[in-house]
């Protein structure tokens, strides 16, 4: 672990004195790299706090029993439902999806509810389909989705009852 | 801010939290940037639009659901470089595999996605979302009459 993370730090060192030679030298290439890191900073920067916020607030006021109600064992159906929903009101994409899959889960989100939520919010977030349908058309953007997400949900299901038969855990405290 | 007039302390128990799990998950999403920063520029758009406007349709497929895979955009990039491909005439099939592939596979992602479900699951989900996508490209071939 110790090695690792020694390996970690000299690499992101290394990449952070690149960057840095090439704009004083005016390296094109490096200096590309740079400005896609920047882009993508400020992008995710934009979302991630809120998003994270967001996240505190609802590990603290839901209680877990809410969660378990309607994302756990016999929600059935609604759960899913749920879950595609809130999916479908989630910004920014599979980065911000990940951590608010993984707070359900520590609530006592089922597994393939938790799955769908993933899934669902890469590919119905309701801006993002917007947007799409403006640029390739409302037939592409529906064929998209009523093919998808049904897929989405069953896949879930079967990797949900597949965790849940081998007793899978996902570490918990991150 | 109607949580912090209700109860202060809630929430900034709750922001402490956010820091927290923002501190924690930190050093992935850094990992992320990097391998994001450099696999975009290793392949910028124009060379993902050489290869999707392949003429055979599932050499244009593969190549979109391999791109689409390694690659990470935002929406606002991605959706307007669909639509002048779709004007320079590449099939739907083909951007429906790589919108697909580029919104639910994430190699890239893969280190925040880790960290939070564990390398198994991260590979599995992966690669039923990649073959999700084929078949979404396929009913959209279908659908468009580009396959018959």
């Amino acid at each position: 672990m110790k090695r690792n993370n020694i390996i970690k730090i000299v690499s992101i060192s290394a990449y952070i004195a690149f960057i840095l030679f090439s704009f004083m030298t005016g390296f094109d290439p490096g200096k590309q790299i740079g400005k896609n890191f920047i882009t993508f900073s400020v992008d995710m920067l934009e979302v991630l706090p809120c998003a994270f916020v967001l996240i505190g607030l609802f590990e603290v006021w839901v209680k877990k029993e809410t969660v378990e109600k309607h994302f756990g064992k016999g929600s059935g159906i609604r759960g899913y439902m749920w879950a595609v929903l809130l999916a479908g009101t989630t910004v920014g994409g599979l980065y911000v999806a990940f951590p608010v899959a993984y707070s359900l889960y520590c609530k006592g989100a089922r597994f393939s509810v938790i799955f769908t939520y993933i899934g669902a919010s890469a590919i119905c977030r309701v801006p993002m389909t917007i947007f799409e349908a403006s640029f390739m058309g409302i037939k592409f953007s529906a064929i998209r989705l009523l093919v998808s997400l049904p897929l989405v949900i069953i896949s879930s299901i079967l990797l949900g009852d597949y965790l849940e038969k081998r007793n899978y855990k996902i570490m918990e405290g991150k | 801010m109607l949580s912090f007039i209700v109860n202060s302390k809630k929430t900034l128990m709750a922001i402490k939290i956010a820091v927290k799990k923002f501190v924690n998950i930190l050093p992935a999403f850094l990992t992320m940037l990097i391998f994001v920063s450099v696999v975009l520029f290793l392949v910028p758009d124009k060379v993902i639009s050489n290869y999707l406007g392949n003429s055979n349709k599932f050499v244009g497929v593969t190549f979109a659901s391999f791109f689409g895979s390694i690659t990470l955009m935002p929406g606002f990039i991605a959706f307007p470089l669909c639509g002048i491909l779709l004007k320079k005439g590449v099939s739907y099939m083909v951007l429906s595999a790589f919108t697909t592939t580029l919104m639910m596979v994430g190699v890239l992602t893969y280190p925040i996605e880790k960290e939070y479900f564990g390398m198994k699951v991260t590979i599995i989900r992966n690669v039923i979302s990649f073959f999700i996508a084929l078949i979404v490209a396929l009913m959209t071939g279908i659908f468009f009459g580009e396959l018959l």
